[in-house]
């Protein structure tokens, strides 16, 4: 099967990344960091605490693209990665300490072996088939969230989570907080980014492209598509344990499909396989569903947002751009075929 | 124990009406429709609002929960249409956005409490089954479940009309050659798998009862039996419903006492299935890679 | 049959594999040499594609077993064979929609350069000259930045030898290398594959004869599924009954024409 159905433009479209553009996007990230490190100091309570989850959501958001987008794995059972770390760390901030970074470690550490215990299931599937498998998984953990009382509190959720210390001091300041989360969101995210840019990202991408090629030249795709899910349900996790922190409660629905669904929301919306893009979209679904007063609207509105973006945005926000992110990809085309039509046993 | 496997066969029917609308679209048009249970979720709010008005409320819950799942399939035909030439993904995504539309229409509606549903008069009670007392509505239930799985089963199995459906199912292209609009193939199938997810949402009604995240929950379920049943597949279906219903219920039983097992059953069940049979139990290949 | 140590690099027994009623690939025995330039020919739809998936691993043989330089590989994967030293260019190229020829190339030369993938960026200079180097062999010079879905046909196909080239094969198999390019392309394509190192065996399917016997130094000739003649170029050429399997299917011109 041909993977490859662009129109052949006669000369060809050289590739993009110089090193001038390249500086460029150096220039505004930094400018980026600063605005964002400087935000708490000029926004009001409400609006930092707004920002701040939007950094948790973006990080989970990111995390969930390096499938989506990246490897072309479109996961609808994420919120359950993110929600195993959320539920770690708010236990062990209440039952051993709440000392960073060991709340941050558990989570990581739940979310990375709660991928690694399900994932092995997905990884034989691609497409609508992976999205199927994804939906049970997280159903599952959502409904394990939901019984297993003596642990998670059950339908009530974990609360009375305490605030996260920092060498002994609590850190309650909703700024200080915010800037907790700021430095591990950016932390989580660079750590995606890198994978992204290294040649297991290059895998990656060869994989979400054209996966029985990648077979044929010696990938065994498979054990990818798993180091991968364990890795981003690692970030995930590590986006929970901040989710807790700043929330200081978890309860089921954080790890349902709901949250699932509105991640991936978010990737569709800044375009997936562009990391920035994901930020950009959960920037969107939290405001649209935490702040802006919709009198208890924000989810209706968000799925027709979701509609509107099927429709209209078929490469997200990334894609209005000249060039989306040198991450990015034609990822909307019509596959050949079916992969399950293509050659038989 | 008795009363575990009736539960199990009149959950196991009552999947097979909402699972195999979502296995015919999928197989014949690769759309996999996330909507399906928020229309199972109108039905089961149809019910709810009819609840305790009697047969007349009943059947009237009925006639409408058709009526909407005929329509909304026809609906979401025609808006994965211009989807036809994207990635099934984004059809799939599409429906996703729209059961969240659906969902949060029900409950502005209906309000977010969980609404329970009481089944028809002369049903609402209990009768004894060899000793062990039983919910009428249940049993009711799992007689008309198998009169309309016969009656799905013989329409796509035995009749012309199912010829052609099944006929699409195995070569599109082929069918859509030999002269037949496929476009009005899928928009009938469509309508017609809606339609059974909103009866089995009024069906449901007396045993679920009508509640937020409830779609979710059947979805998943269905998907579960659709996974499991291999796709397109009527028969598989059938037997993908029994099993999982029987699973479920008896799986609830036997580890009552562990918290947070219960859940994992289905999951297990799913992984067994698909180490096994990646192509499912019933169907041609599901797009597991090898 | 020779008994003894096994010196062929490739020694297919029985292959065979069937598309419902239709016996794609029926009992094929094939021998290639080391270092052999070895040609499989046939008519449209006579199984040399099937063949190649057989042989690759591609597709799983219903019958019949594939040995590597002596190793059984019949119940290895792909990916193993791969690992092996076996490559291939598909008939109809196959690339990766997002990514640049040297790119393309990259990711198979990382992963056969003996070193483990990183999950950290990494600057892969020896990688991004090997792949300058491959491209340049293969007639794609300066072309490195293009996305490889803006490549025209001929110098797709001219990719996927570059791409095959970069897995370090010790058995190189070609499916239609020519089709699609130019005649310049073909002689450059001709004389690259004369120039490779007497360590890598090529087995190739072509139409064009002219190629067959400028290349090659053994030739199979595969019609309906089953091994029609094996033979040197000058007995294939001479042979009555390729003629007639050629002629049967209409493909004479292929044959003899050009
Ligand atoms: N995946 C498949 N499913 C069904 N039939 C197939 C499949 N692949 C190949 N065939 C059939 O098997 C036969 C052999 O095909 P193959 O592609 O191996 O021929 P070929 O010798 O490579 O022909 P060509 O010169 O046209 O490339 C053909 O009749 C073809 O239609
Ligand atoms: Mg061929």
């Amino acid at each position: 099967m041909t993977a490859v159905r662009a129109p052949t433009a006669p000369g060809g479209v050289p590739a993009p990344v110089t090193r001038v553009a390249r500086g460029r996007a150096g220039i505004v990230a930094v400018a980026v960091l600063v605005v964002l490190a400087a935000a708490p100091l000029f926004l009001a309570p409400f609006a930092t605490t707004t920002l701040t989850r939007i950094l948790v959501f973006a990080l989970f958001a990111v995390s969930l693209d390096l499938l989506v987008g990246v490897t072309g794995l479109p996961s609808l059972g994420h919120a359950g990665y993110f929600g195993a770390g959320a539920y770690a760390a708010g236990w062990v901030s209440i039952n051993v300490t709440a000392e960073a970074p060991v709340p941050l470690l558990a989570g990581l550490a739940v979310g990375a072996v709660a991928a690694a215990a399900t994932g092995w299931v997905t990884v034989r599937s691609q497409g609508v088939f992976f999205l199927m498998l994804t939906l049970a998984i997280g159903e599952t953990l959502q409904q394990v969230a939901d019984s297993w009382e003596s642990v998670t509190g059950g339908a009530n959720g974990l609360t009375g989570v305490p605030a996260v210390r920092l060498a002994g001091a609590p850190l309650a300041n909703i700024g200080f907080l915010y800037w907790y989360v700021l430095v591990f969101g950016v932390v989580g995210f660079a750590a995606v980014a890198l994978v992204a840019r290294s040649p297991f990202g290059a895998a990656l991408r060869g994989i979400r492209d054209n996966e029985p090629r990648m077979r044929a030249l010696g990938y065994s795709t498979s054990l990818y598509k798993y180091a991968v899910f364990v890795v981003a349900g690692g970030v995930a996790g590590l986006a929970g344990s901040l989710l807790v922190a700043q929330q200081r409660l978890v309860s089921p629905a954080d790890l349902g499909f709901t949250t699932a669904s509105f991640a991936l929301l978010a990737v569709i919306i800044g375009g997936a396989g562009s990391l920035w893009g994901a930020c950009l979209g959960a920037a969107l679904v939290i405001v649209i569903r935490d702040a802006l007063d919709l009198g208890g609207n924000g989810t209706l509105v968000l799925g027709i947002v979701f509609v509107l973006v099927v429709y209209l945005l078929p490469r997200g926000v990334a894609g209005l751009l000249p060039r989306g992110g040198r991450v990015s990809a034609p990822r909307r085309r019509r596959a050949s075929a079916p992969p399950w039509r293509k050659g038989s046993t | 124990m008795l009363v575990s496997v009736l539960n199990g066969f009149s959950i196991g029917f009552l999947l097979f009406i909402l699972a195999v609308g979502l296995s015919l679209v999928f197989g014949m048009m690769d759309v996999l429709n996330l909507a399906h249970g928020a229309l199972f979720l109108v039905g089961a709010y149809l019910g709810a609002a009819f609840s305790g008005a009697g047969w007349g409320g009943f059947l009237a819950a009925l006639g409408l929960a058709a009526v909407a799942g005929l329509v909304a399939g026809g609906i979401l035909s025609l808006m994965t249409e211009p989807l036809r030439r994207r990635s099934h993904l984004d059809q799939a995504l599409l429906t996703l956005g729209v059961a969240f539309v659906v969902a949060e229409l029900l409950y502005t509606v209906f309000s977010d409490d969980p609404l329970s549903v009481l089944a028809p008069p002369g049903l609402d009670g209990s009768v004894s089954v060899l000793g062990a007392v039983y919910p009428t509505y249940r049993l009711a239930l799992i007689g008309v479940g198998s009169v309309l799985a016969v009656v799905v089963y013989v329409v796509v199995e035995r009749t012309r009309v199912g010829a052609l459906v099944r006929a699409t199912v195995a070569d599109r292209e082929m069918v859509s050659a030999l002269g037949v609009d496929n476009r009005l193939v899928k928009a009938a199938v469509f309508a017609v798998g809606s339609l059974l997810a909103t009866t089995a949402g009024v069906l449901g009604g007396p045993i679920y009862g009508a509640r937020p995240g409830l779609d979710a929950y059947v979805l998943i379920l269905a998907l579960v039996v659709v996974v499991i049943g291999g796709l397109g597949s009527v028969r598989g279906a059938l037997l993908g419903a029994l099993i999982i219903g029987q699973v479920d219920t008896l799986g609830r039983v036997l580890l009552q006492g562990v918290e947070g097992a219960a859940s994992f059953i289905l999951f297990a069940s799913l992984a067994v299935v698909l180490v096994l049979r990646p192509q499912g139990l019933f169907g041609g290949p599901v797009g597991m890679s090898r | 049959m020779a008994e003894g140590v096994d010196v062929s690099v490739l020694r297919c027994a029985g292959l065979s594999r069937s598309f419902g009623a239709l016996k794609a690939v029926d009992g094929v025995d094939l021998t290639v040499a080391p270092g052999a330039r070895h040609a499989l020919i046939g008519p449209n739809g006579a199984g040399k594609s099937t063949m190649f998936s057989l042989v690759t691993g591609t597709m799983r043989a219903d019958a019949g077993t594939v040995a590597l330089a002596g190793r059984d590989v019949t119940a290895m994967s792909e990916v193993r064979r791969c690992r092996l030293g076996m490559s291939q260019t598909l008939q109809h190229a196959s690339l990766f929609a997002s990514m640049t020829a040297a790119e393309t190339v990259a990711v198979a030369l990382q992963r056969h350069d003996g070193s483990t993938i990183s999950f950290l960026p990494r600057r892969q200079t020896a990688v991004r000259e090997r792949a300058e180097e491959l491209l340049a062999d293969v007639g794609l010079a300066g072309r490195g930045a293009v996305v490889a879905g803006s490549l025209a046909h001929g110098e797709r196909k001219q990719l996927e030898v570059a791409l095959a080239l970069a897995c370090r094969p010790t058995l190189l198999l070609l499916d239609e290398p020519a089709a699609g390019m130019s005649p310049a392309e073909r002689a450059r394509l001709v004389e690259l594959l004369g120039g490779l190192p007497a360590g890598v065996t090529v087995l190739f399917v072509e139409h064009d004869l002219d190629l067959v016997f400028a290349l090659a130094d053994a030739v199979t000739v595969l019609h309906l599924g089953r091994v029609l003649l094996s033979g040197s170029p000058d007995e294939v050429r001479a042979s009555d009954a390729v003629r007639e399997a050629y002629l049967g299917t209409g493909h004479r011109e292929e044959l003899f024409g050009s």
